[in-house]
């Protein structure tokens, strides 16, 4: 028997003009050991049934119908004393954001004791030796020591760990991880997805992971469950699902993924339009309206779950893939749908750079005190960087979050002023500058925000916000300008009514492209895209970077694209540069860094990158970069890297690496660079 | 600019971006709504802001075009008909102790009450605002005198500040709306400018900084219109506290000179009279401030919560 089974479970939560059907009819059960992956873009109902499953619902939200049975037992059907008693005992949760789901003014070890505290008559000796022990069996270092630490003392890594340990703490039969590690940075991501496996294996409790990340699931899931628009869409084994997607939406999906194009640099596929609105769900297939290959019968009649062979079951007339298939031994083909690399399509010039930053260094005061600002430490955030972009190029810079890389962007458009160093745009010393000067030429330079709606006023209309930088720099009149706001809507792919709009009224991925217009309406030559798509579903994601390709060989723009993730980066960029703690540690054409790194942390973090493909995230093992971001008040001495680094010896810490160079203009800095050939049989491609 | 290719090689970006980009916006069928409207509908909602709003309208038009429709003689005294208790023959609420007719006096009254509330309130909070956005968006040592200048003035209790301007100045009503906006504006600074601090780190005032914008520019286009909740909530606030002050003011003697009539200054008057019984000499006036302060914090509450659920459905 499963140890959940959810049978045709309805919520529905109450807004001011009807109901959200959030969980329309899903049916799903987990078994003992079992890890059930819940994937789906943002709005589809996967944390909603989660939160069902809990009953820890939204003011408004009900469940209307269905049965949520635990070991036999309805959990829909109790009362709330009764469904007191199964969460944090029998259902352990954790949330997406370790910061906001541990209170700050208790310290750890009394937060994880707390389930304890409801649901055992432990003594507090007892109490406290099992705190210890979970808090051990979850990887945090000295625990006895920790449980008096409080949360604002833990990294996000270790927080999220003690989360893992409260939700663990009474043995629970079922855990649900709710995005993880979304906030997490991705070499810390993959330690606590490898801790979650480890853990169902040892403890052999059913766990539910909830993503929006394909790759995340990948090597860790059993079982897969697309959701979409509040169903299942398809439900299979992992391999099976990775292997031979029935659905069209689970087929559009891994479609939109960047490293299915990143080696032939075709357009990305994208879903059209969005999700539909679940207060009035569209009779027929919810899929129908985004649906390639939608017909009239999708239309009006509602498709069932169900499959062609056992265990995959799919709700769709017309399934994708391959009937016959049992067992699929390897990735699908992805279909193709554009060709030409929108890489060459844009020509770089070499010999002439638009870009160059010269031993650039920032340091950000540490201050104590609040009268008498002291002085108490620095912030190494950029320390002597140096690289060149040529016109028509795409830069790709990649790191961890800390690792100095905005800080760069913000440089470069002129929104901060460097300590030491030269940056030069089109030959023109930008650093030098002050005043009007530096203001006009700002105008060759423009920033992307990595949150577009944070970066639009709400209180003015999109007309008024791409009009701002024609005003702020006085170009043309007021009817010339609206002309110019209505070309710029069209060259985003809006339309000219949004001009009369406020931001609020528009989905993330047109809050980008109306980002995207405001950069383009001072017509630059450099666009820093600050982590422009890292807030976006993948579909979305998917619109946006082809937008962004189209842009760059429409307009001959440079690109600066700032991000952490390398699969996105590797899509777009010419050129690779990987920073760690302030430093640019390798630099190269971006083939040459993803496929043959010369330094261990690039290495590193390529192997760390979930991989949309169980056959490569199971293949490669436990490589990847351990451990956590060192402080760079304190950077460490010689490499910052070689205290998380394999091949560290006494000289990283005594000397400095400076970047070498390697074949092909690739370069990086490291006493003991990896040899073209190094350790590539153990890892596997992003694309198979 | 470098030479584009071909256009004809470039696919069309928008089948699928025109999808998503412009469905959303043709399956709201409405027409955009301003911001006001959503915050009017939303206050409307409200029944206290409703009867706050019904107080003032009814105030205004009793002050102002009352007059108009019943004359009663409020320059000449008339000891004959001193005294006179509520529901005397043309003297509907009585006369005062010199004969003025109390319904015609409390019209003209509270001309000055809602004048000076409003204009000392709109000076206080337009020059507050701007002097806390100013000191929060500049920050550094800027902000630090601008602030501690803020703080100084706060340090003397406001009630004071005020008697001890009015008893150097004669008091005219220009400048007894000088005086109230001058120990007033003290609050909108330091809200506006708490407000400006976590406003001015937002992307979209970022964002300016990156164009090659102004300091002017952020403040007055971007952080000020962002903090219009907070502004205008203090603002009925202001206006309350000024016809407060100014009853207070009068009552103790340091408002305008007679034969000027006030609201404080008649309720001062009728205080000598209560041995006497003349009961409606206190009450009228008293009801009158009561009622205008209360309307005015109710429809404060209810734009502070038409704000803030525009900024949670959001």
């Amino acid at each position: 028997m499963p140890i959940l089974d959810v049978q045709d479970l309805r919520t529905e939560i109450a807004v001011s003009n009807g109901a959200v059907h959030a969980v329309d009819g899903v049916s799903f059960s987990v078994d003992r050991g079992e890890l059930l992956g819940v994937v789906g873009e943002s709005g589809c109902g996967k944390t909603m049934t989660a939160l069902s499953i809990m009953r820890l619902l939204p003011s408004g939200g009900r469940i209307a119908g269905g049965r949520v049975l635990l070991g036999g037992e309805d959990l829909a059907a109790m009362s709330d004393k009764e469904i007191r008693k199964v969460r944090g005992k029998r259902i352990g949760m954790v949330f997406q954001d370790p910061m906001t789901s541990l209170n700050p003014t208790i310290q750890i070890g009394r937060q994880v004791a707390e389930p304890l505290k409801l649901h055992t008559d432990y003594s507090a000796q007892q109490i406290n030796d099992r705190v210890i022990e979970v808090l051990e069996l979850v990887g945090l270092p000295q625990p006895a020591k920790r449980i008096n630490a409080y949360p604002h003392e833990l990294s996000g890594g270790m927080r999220q760990r003690v989360m893992i340990a409260r939700a663990l703490v009474c043995d629970p039969e079922l855990l649900i991880a709710d995005e993880p590690t979304t906030a997490l940075d991705v070499t810390i991501q993959q330690q606590i997805l490898e801790l979650i496996d480890d853990l169902r294996s040892r403890l052999g409790m059913a766990v539910i992971l909830v993503t929006h990340d394909l790759g995340v699931i990948a090597g860790r899931a059993d079982r897969v469950a697309v959701m979409y628009a509040g169903r299942i869409v398809e439900v299979t084994d992992t391999n099976r699902l990775f292997g031979n997607p029935r659905h069209p939406y689970t087929e559009a999906l891994f479609e939109a993924l960047p490293e299915n194009a990143a080696e032939t640099g075709d357009n990305l596929y994208s879903i059209p339009g969005l999700p539909p609105d679940l207060v009035t769900p569209p009779t027929g297939c919810r899929f129908a309206a985004r649906c390639r290959y939608a017909t009239d019968q999708c239309r009006s009649e509602d498709p069932p779950l169900r499959g062609d062979i056992a265990g995959h079951d799919y709700a769709c007339f017309f399934p994708v893939g391959d009937q016959e298939m049992q067992v699929a031994t390897q990735t699908h083909q992805i279909r193709r749908h554009d060709t030409g690399d929108p890489r060459a399509r844009v020509e770089i010039d070499e010999t002439k750079p638009l870009l160059q930053v010269e031993h650039l260094v920032k340091t950000f005061p540490v201050t104590a005190g609040v009268v008498l600002r002291r002085r108490v430490g620095s912030v190494s955030a950029i320390a002597d960087v140096s690289f060149t972009v040529a016109a028509g190029e795409t830069f790709g810079l990649v790191g961890e979050s800390g690792c100095g890389k905005t800080t760069i962007g913000r440089h470069i458009v002129g929104m901060e002023t460097a300590d030491s160093g030269t940056i030069r745009i089109d030959g023109t010393e930008f650093t030098a500058l002050r005043g009007k000067e530096k203001r006009q030429r700002q105008r060759d330079t423009q920033l992307i925000f990595q949150d577009a709606y944070a970066s639009l006023d709400p209180r003015m209309r999109v007309g008024s916000i791409l009009a701002e930088p024609l005003t702020i720099h006085g170009v043309g009149d007021r009817a010339s300008r609206a002309k110019r706001v209505n070309e710029l809507l069209g060259e985003v792919g809006l339309p000219r009514s949004a001009a009369d709009r406020y931001p609020h009224e528009f989905s993330g991925g047109q809050r980008q492209r109306i980002g995207l217009a405001r950069a383009l309406a001072l017509q630059p030559k450099l666009i820093v895209a600050d982590e422009p798509v890292s807030a976006l579903d993948v579909s979305i994601q998917a619109q946006i970077l082809n937008l962004m390709s189209d842009l760059r060989a429409r307009h001959g723009l440079t690109y600066v694209f700032i991000s952490h993730d390398l699969s996105v980066v590797r899509y777009l960029a010419n050129t690779i540069g990987v920073m760690y703690l302030g430093k640019l540690v390798e630099v190269g054409p971006a083939e040459a860094v993803y496929n043959r790194p010369h330094h261990p942390y690039t290495r590193g973090l390529i192997d760390t990158i979930p991989v949309a493909d169980p056959w490569a995230s199971k293949a490669r093992g436990d490589d990847g970069v351990r451990g956590e971001l060192p402080s760079a008040v304190n950077p460490p001495s010689g490499c910052r890297f070689r205290t998380r680094c394999p091949f560290a010896q006494e000289i990283c810490a005594r000397e400095e690496p400076q970047l070498r160079s390697f074949e092909g203009g690739h370069r990086a800095a490291c006493h003991f660079p990896l040899e073209v050939g190094t350790a590539a049989g153990s890892r596997i491609s992003a694309s198979a | 600019m470098s030479t584009p290719p071909q256009p004809e090689q470039l696919p069309i970006p928008d089948l699928a971006a025109g999808a998503e980009a412009s469905k959303p916006l043709e399956q709201q069928d409405q027409p955009a709504r301003p911001m006001w409207r959503m915050v009017l509908q939303i206050f409307l909602q409200n029944k206290l802001a409703v009867v706050g709003l019904i107080i003032v309208v009814f105030f205004v038009l009793f002050c102002f075009i009352g007059p108009m429709l019943y004359h009663s003689n409020q320059v000449l005294s008339n000891l004959r008909s001193a005294d006179l208790p509520p529901g005397s023959p043309s003297h509907l609420l009585g006369t005062d102790d010199v004969g003025y007719d109390e319904l015609g006096r409390l019209m003209i009254g509270g001309q000055s009450a809602l004048e000076i509330g409003l204009a000392a309130a709109a000076i206080a909070t337009v020059f507050g605002s701007l002097w806390g956005a100013v000191a929060g968006y500049l920050g550094g040592w800027v902000d630090a005198v601008m602030m501690r200048i803020v703080d100084t003035f706060l340090a003397i209790p406001s009630l004071f500040l005020v008697l001890l301007l009015a008893s150097i100045i004669t008091p005219t009503e220009g400048l007894l709306i000088l005086v109230i906006a001058f120990s007033a504006w003290l609050g909108p600074a330091r809200l506006v400018r708490g407000e400006t601090l976590s406003l001015r780190t937002r992307d979209y005032v970022q964002a300016v900084k990156m164009m090659g914008g102004g300091n002017r520019r952020s403040i007055l286009r971007h952080i000020l219109p962002n903090a219009i909740g907070t502004i205008v909530v203090n603002a009925t606030f202001q206006i309350a506290d000024a016809i407060l002050t100014l009853a207070a003011l009068t009552f103790l003697g340091f408002g305008i000179a007679p034969p000027h009539a006030d609201w404080g200054g008649m309720l001062s008057n009728g205080t000598q009279f209560t041995s006497n019984g003349y009961w409606w000499m206190i009450i009228w006036p008293g009801l009158c401030i009561v009622l205008i302060v209360v309307a005015f914090n109710f429809l404060g509450d209810a734009l502070r919560d038409a704000f803030e659920v525009r900024l949670r459905k959001r």
